[in-house]
């Protein structure tokens, strides 16, 4: 394989890492002294022996410090990491990415970390090293004036700041699944900021007859993806900010087309190229998403009410009774959540959960309530109820609706987009399983 | 006086405001690609065939440009190699290799599955091969879109694809999608209501 085109990426960790041992090698706690007393504002507390309250002394970090004061990294002892899906590694064989799965347990409030969001690729990619000032964005097709926009073109655009969550397709629960990252790690969210695509396609003037938008990327193969002009003109966001800083290259740097509550594959990263076309083109990307069953089909683009219980959930083991805060996420691309309810006796009765922290359309949303394990096996679950009035189905309703057996999901893969119940069963021992 | 104006001045501007929002750009930035320049960039392919550039191939010539630029990943034949299934495989084939997440397999062999032959096209032309993407000439991309529509039974060996017929040809598949509609604001048609 022609192995010119990862060493770009790989260069930055290279140069990151020989100044690391070139500055290893002169002496790192002399000079680590000195960039705190220098590159801090409390010279006193790298002067070694502070303690904290139970007499643990708060040592210096090991790192370069002049590296961490240009770009902060997390505690070393916090080990939260993403992982690729298990049926193909990542990269793979032929070096690409594919889909690689968020901690989702280990979230503290709605916005998931840039370097932890979910990875997912238009069947699989390489993350491209693209220049910025080199990149534009070109729209045409079905306007009436076609324009080309760099990056300093699109500043000059009124722009948004929007909290929203990308949930890939492949986010399909499954009995196999043993952890919550597992089940439902294809699902991030993030502050998004850029011009909404309705503002571009305004200044390009759209055409009588126009009815889809045809987005492009421009990693290697070109990742091609289909949305209807409605959702275009509504609140689609052309982002290049991601949590207050530029877009990760993972996530699309310098643009990716946001498309608020519908399946991630529409989000098109590395965006490049937007056509406005009279009929839907079915790329290559969109056939895989599509389906003849009009049933399934409409139950495509945009994602269903869906939440998950994320303390306690699978692989988890609680030490024993007591009282404990349950949390999990729940979102809509249908809007607002408005309620989260939590069973404990397997969906037999439910309780109102209290929603934790900001509530925005089309986004992440905290819940959590106070929950007694009395010690007994007990099957726990959480179900969302959006702003539309649209309430997360059980895999048991979803079954009598498509008139299958109501054990069908335990062997077979839920069709179109997956929002269903997820279940997790607490064993008297306190270990916490998935109860597909 | 004043106050006799004001009115009608205001309904003017406003007159004039919303036929310039929609006649006229807003912010005035961005550059005007030539219609070359547009040609040039512009890879995604109408079902039509509209946009399809000049050029022509058979399963023949195909055969040749297939054994030479995809055996390496998609296989000998098509349907054992590393990379997604091109051709499907004769009944009772079992892969030596696991089928790669997107699993395209026999089932969803892209010649089978594509709802028109126009995706092939645009989707050999724009991404393959694997790290040459975007160099086959259109020739070259008729012609291998001809070998595997002609090897998963869609066409015959002897029919050349050209912009003309390519759009013709009427895919397995063709009526396999059915498209749901989408409106702001607007509920999926399963919500149980509780």
């Amino acid at each position: 394989m022609d192995s010119q085109k990862k060493p770009t990426l790989k260069q930055g960790t290279d140069s990151k890492k020989s100044s690391r041992r070139k500055f290893l090698a002169t002496g790192a706690a002399a000079a680590a002294l000195g960039a705190v007393n220098t590159a801090t504002a409390q010279p006193s507390a790298a002067l070694g022996a502070v303690q904290t309250k139970s007499g643990q002394a708060a040592t210096p970090e090991t790192k370069s410090l002049a590296e961490l004061v240009a770009y902060g990294e997390r505690s070393q002892y916090v080990k939260s990491v993403r992982v690729p899906v298990d049926e193909r590694p990542s990269p793979d064989e032929f070096g690409l990415t594919f889909h690689v799965l968020t901690p989702l347990l280990d979230r503290l409030g709605i916005i998931t970390p840039s370097s932890l969001h979910f990875i997912g690729t238009h069947r699989g990619s390489i993350t491209p090293n693209i220049d910025p000032k080199e990149h534009k964005l070109l729209i045409h097709g079905m306007v009436d004036r076609p324009l080309e926009f760099s990056m300093d073109d699109l500043r000059h655009f009124p722009s948004v700041s929007r909290v929203h969550f990308i949930k890939c397709l492949g986010n399909h629960s499954k009995a196999e699944g043993k952890t919550v990252q597992e089940t439902h790690g294809l699902t991030s969210c993030s502050e998004w900021t850029g011009v909404l695509l309705s503002t571009l396609l305004k200044e390009c003037g759209v055409q009588k007859g126009a009815s889809w938008v045809v987005s492009e990327g421009a990693e290697e193969v070109k990742g091609a993806g289909s949305i209807r002009l409605a959702k275009a003109m509504d609140d689609c966001i052309v982002a290049y900010g991601q949590n207050g800083e530029a877009i990760r290259p993972q996530q699309g740097f310098p643009l990716r087309l946001v498309v608020p509550g519908f399946e991630g594959m529409y989000n098109t990263k590395w965006l490049r190229r937007t056509k406005v076309v009279d009929r839907y083109y079915m790329t290559y990307n969109d056939y895989g998403h599509i389906s003849k069953d009009e049933e399934v089909a409409a139950l495509t683009f945009q994602w269903g009410p869906k939440s998950v219980i994320t303390f306690p959930s699978g692989g988890q083991k609680l030490p024993g009774p007591g009282v404990y805060q349950l949390a999990g996420l729940a979102w809509s691309g249908g809007g607002v959540v408005k309620r989260v309810e939590v069973s404990a006796d397997g969906g037999q009765t439910w309780k109102d959960a209290e929603i934790r922290g900001m509530v925005h359309p089309k986004a992440h949303t905290r819940f959590g309530m106070d929950w007694k394990w009395d010690g007994r096996e007990c099957v726990l679950q959480s179900r969302c109820t959006d702003e539309l009035g649209q309430v997360q189905p059980s895999r048991a309703e979803l079954a009598a609706f498509f008139k299958v057996q109501p054990d069908y999901y335990k062997t077979h893969g839920v069709q179109g987009s997956d929002n269903t119940i997820q279940p997790w069963r607490v064993a008297s021992d306190g270990s916490v399983h998935n109860a597909i | 006086m004043r106050f006799s104006v004001a009115p009608a001045a205001v309904v003017l501007c406003l007159c004039c405001g919303i036929a310039a929002w929609a006649q006229s750009p807003t912010y005035g930035v961005g550059k005007t690609p030539t219609p070359q320049q547009i040609r040039a960039a512009d890879i995604t392919i109408n079902p039509d065939g509209s946009n399809l550039p000049a050029g022509k191939g058979t399963a023949k010539e195909g055969a040749a440009i297939f054994a030479q630029k995809c055996v390496a990943c998609h296989g000998e034949n098509g349907y054992d190699g590393l990379a997604p299934m091109l051709i499907k495989p004769p009944a009772g084939f079992k892969s030596s290799t696991p089928c790669l997440s997107p699993c395209i397999g026999p089932g969803t062999v892209m010649a089978l599955h594509a709802p028109y032959a126009t995706v092939m096209w645009d989707f050999i032309n724009r991404a393959m091969p694997f790290t040459q993407e975007g160099t086959l000439k259109p020739d070259e991309v008729y012609a291998l879109t001809a070998f595997l529509l002609y090897r998963n039974g869609v066409i015959k060996e002897d029919e050349a694809l050209d912009q003309n017929t390519l759009p013709e040809v009427k895919m397995p598949n063709h009526d396999g999608a059915a498209i749901p509609d989408w409106k702001p604001g607007m509920a999926r048609p399963f919500p149980n209501k509780h």
